[in-house]
């Protein structure tokens, strides 16, 4: 197999080069890195024939921050709070998975009021992002209530959150060896009342947006991807398993106390942007199923199994942890010398990958069509760029 | 002075029932110039300051009720800091607008880019020149109102076709083509369901029109072909206007601001007004047409029933109809998502289009035959 490396500026070029009196002529526009569908600031080149999409090539590092190489001179302990600043909308479970690597690596055994809090808290996280999600797909197809809709249901999660982390979009909370504090009392009430108030909000929103139909036209067989191609990509998350895989970390690599919880892994039939949507419409419902498994059960116990305020060092070799977030695999990799600072530390994110079934999907399809796409694979820029 | 007979309005309005006097500014100033230019002029300036003053109060009421009633369908309060319940809000826009620097962008064709949003108000400012508030209040009763009313509403897309172009940038023309392409298609439509009315008024006049109404507004007086005339119209009508889920041209998720990226300041506040007037004018024309205008509700034969609905003021049947189509648009807009490109040009072509030919072909068959009410 040979891979054809192409610059930009020759892509761009070739094609304007054939010219006939009666073929109408292909453009280049950028969609973004300003622009309101690229959620942030994903840069895109499109290759349009009339609305004709025929080419995508997604430009990244824009937001390129370099918080790998600013890994190498954390501590462990620091290089958490980095990790909210990836994803901003999965916090705590790029938080999760860089203290599961430590705990792994420093071989921590952690009690059940830790993972059973840790759970909690990554399937709010969950509900949360796929709310905010949900509103955002909705302005993407031009109608803004869902939009306001998400965001008045979400901020009842992130109230929850601020009354124990303190934090609302960064939140920093679970940490190597445990969590920064306990729960605040209010806690397992507030978000009992959340999922009371919740369940019949979510109808609202099967009524006002995943009904309609227009909608229903709009994403419907549209943007195709199937399994094979899903899978040659790397997508994961959502995006893979509307194509029909059944790749959920939660139930193939078990961490926290995902395996004592009863829940079922959505998956897709075809892989059109409807399957997107509704796995992960299914999946918020999912996580509420978790949530009210666990909520009542929270044993007591320590928070914190490691001190505090005292550098955290790894013995000598490469540590790996992968979790679920709401976007797909987030994968940690350390490479440690034995010291206080990781010597070399990726993070294999999910949006990264993800990104690029949008050059497999989108080409003949309209430009409305390719908003519907990008906004169907729920990408958070800065985890593409890092 | 020429002699009498010369002026089109000195005809007699029909052998309709004459309850309702129809005066226009226009009349006024054609009985004024037999006494000389002077008073003519007067009515002719009236007339001009009253549509202009209109234009500008509306715009600002328009935009006021869509922030609330956006606001109320969200879940939240819409404008409330400026003002009792932030009624001066739009008030403080307005002069934002006025203030804020007008960029035209480098290597823009500059004439054109300053001329298209005049167009597009234009278009905008001469269709509310016949729009009938009231029996008293209109500005010119043009014999060939429907017609003029679709005529002069074509100058709107003249002034987006200008607009995407004279930009200079790739998005703005691509919303261009699209509003060119979809009002032109759109019209088609609507125009075949004006002539429903027109078939059964047997009038082109929109005075004529309302007049034709007095035993019955036609959505319910032509079975069938009314309502089926009225939803086609009023559905081509929102894609006319550019109005979600017809508001490909703007689409703001997919060309950022579409024909009208790269305005600002006031060019940008005459696009935004002239999209508010139109969505008060085409709910004007579909109440005037199907809803009977002014015209209060009247049932052929219930004399007592229509003197009760005549206690209301025909002016305030018009607020209150329009009022009504103009929520309608405002809850589509809040409500759906917007159609793709060739399922829009689908929806014209192989759905409205159709229906709206066998509608005006039955139509024409009814009034052959005299089959709906009051006849």
């Amino acid at each position: 197999m040979s891979v054809i490396v192409s610059s930009l500026e020759q892509r761009i070029r070739a094609d304007n080069l054939k010219e006939s009196p009666l073929s109408t002529q292909e453009y280049f526009v950028n969609m973004g890195p300003q622009h309101p569908s690229t959620h942030g600031v994903l840069r895109m080149v499109v290759k349009l024939d009339g609305e004709t999409v025929r080419e995508v090539i997604p430009v990244l590092g824009y937001i390129h921050r370099g918080i790998e190489k600013m890994g190498e001179s954390f501590g462990y302990r620091q290089f958490v709070h980095m990790t909210d600043r990836i994803d901003y909308l999965s916090a705590l479970i790029n938080n999760w998975a860089v203290s599961m690597t430590v705990e792994k690596a420093a071989k921590i055994e952690l009690n059940d009021r830790i993972q059973i809090i840790r759970t909690i808290m990554a399937e709010l996280q969950r509900i949360q992002s796929h709310q905010l999600w949900w509103g955002v797909f909705g302005m993407d197809m031009g109608a803004f209530t869902p939009f306001l809709y998400g965001f008045r249901d979400r901020e009842i999660i992130t109230d929850i959150f601020e009354e124990t982390i303190g934090a609302r979009l960064t939140m920093n909370y679970i940490q190597p060896g445990g969590l920064m504090f306990d729960i605040h009392p209010n806690f397992q009430k507030r978000v009992k009342d959340f999922l009371k108030y919740f369940k019949p909000k979510l109808e609202e929103y099967e009524t006002l947006l995943s009904g309609n139909v227009i909608l229903q036209e709009r994403v419907r067989n549209v943007g195709i991807m199937d399994a094979k191609t899903a899978i040659s990509i790397g997508a994961t998350g959502p995006v893979l398993r509307a194509s029909g895989v059944k790749h959920d970390l939660r139930k193939l690599d078990p961490y926290g106390v995902y395996d004592k919880v009863d829940f079922d892994v959505p998956v897709g039939r075809i892989g059109d942007c409807w399957d997107r949507y509704w796995v992960r419409i299914e999946e918020i419902k999912q996580s509420m199923r978790i949530v009210e498994q666990l909520i009542d059960n929270i044993p007591e116990g320590k928070t914190m199994l490691m001190k505090p305020a005292v550098k955290i060092k790894l013995p000598e070799g490469t540590y790996y942890s992968q979790v679920e977030t709401p976007r797909g695999v987030l994968g940690v990799f350390v490479v440690s010398d034995g010291k206080d600072k990781p010597y070399r530390i990726h993070l294999r994110t999910p949006n990264f990958n993800n990104i690029w079934s949008i050059t497999e999907m989108s080409s003949n399809w309209r430009l409305g069509d390719l908003v519907a796409m990008l906004s169907s694979l729920d990408v958070v820029v800065p985890d593409i760029d890092r | 002075m020429p002699g009498p007979g010369f002026w089109p309005n000195e005809q007699v309005i029909g052998e309709i029932d004459m309850n309702w006097e129809i005066k226009t500014v226009a009349m006024f100033a054609s009985e004024a110039l037999r006494e000389g230019y002077l008073g003519a002029a007067g009515y002719i300036i009236l007339g001009v300051v009253a549509i202009a003053g209109f234009l500008a109060v509306l715009g600002m009421v328009l935009i006021y009720a869509e922030r609330k009633v956006a606001g109320h369908f969200q879940c939240r309060l819409g404008p409330m800091r400026v003002g009792w319940h932030g009624v001066l809000q739009t008030v403080a826009d307005t002069i934002k607008l006025f203030l804020k620097e007008d960029i035209v962008p480098f290597q823009a064709d500059k004439v054109l880019h300053i001329l298209a949003p005049l167009f597009t108000l234009l278009g905008t400012l001469l269709v509310l020149a016949v729009v009938p508030f009231s029996p008293g209040m209109q500005v010119a009763d043009v014999n060939i109102g429907v017609v003029y009313v679709t005529a002069v509403g074509g100058f709107g897309v003249l002034g987006i076709l200008l607009g995407g172009w004279s930009s200079n940038n790739k998005w703005s023309l691509v919303g261009a083509m699209r509003a060119g392409a979809q009002i032109i298609s759109y019209e088609v439509s609507a125009t075949l369901a004006l002539l429903v009315v027109v078939l059964f008024s047997g009038s082109l006049k929109l005075s004529d029109i309302i007049l034709s109404q007095e035993q019955g507004w036609w959505i319910w007086r032509a079975p069938v072909v009314g309502l089926v005339g009225f939803v086609i119209f009023f559905i081509a009508s929102t894609a006319e206007i550019n109005r979600t889920p017809f508001d490909l041209p703007e689409g703001e998720s997919e060309l950022t601001a579409g024909f009208h990226t790269e305005y600002s300041g006031m060019r940008f506040a005459f696009f935004f007004l002239a999209e508010f007037i139109n969505m008060f004018i085409i709910s004007a024309i579909a109440a005037t047409l199907y809803l009977g205008g002014w015209m209060p509700f009247h049932i052929g034969g219930l004399d007592g029933f229509n003197a009760v609905m005549d206690l209301l003021p025909p002016g305030a049947w018009f607020a209150g109809k329009t009022s009504f189509l103009i929520f309608v648009l405002m809850w589509f807009r809040w409500t759906f998502p917007r159609l793709r490109v060739d399922q829009l040009m689908r929806l014209e072509w192989k759905i409205l289009l159709p229906i709206g030919f066998v509608n005006l072909i039955a139509a024409a068959f009814m009034v052959m035959f005299g089959w709906y009410y009051g006849n």
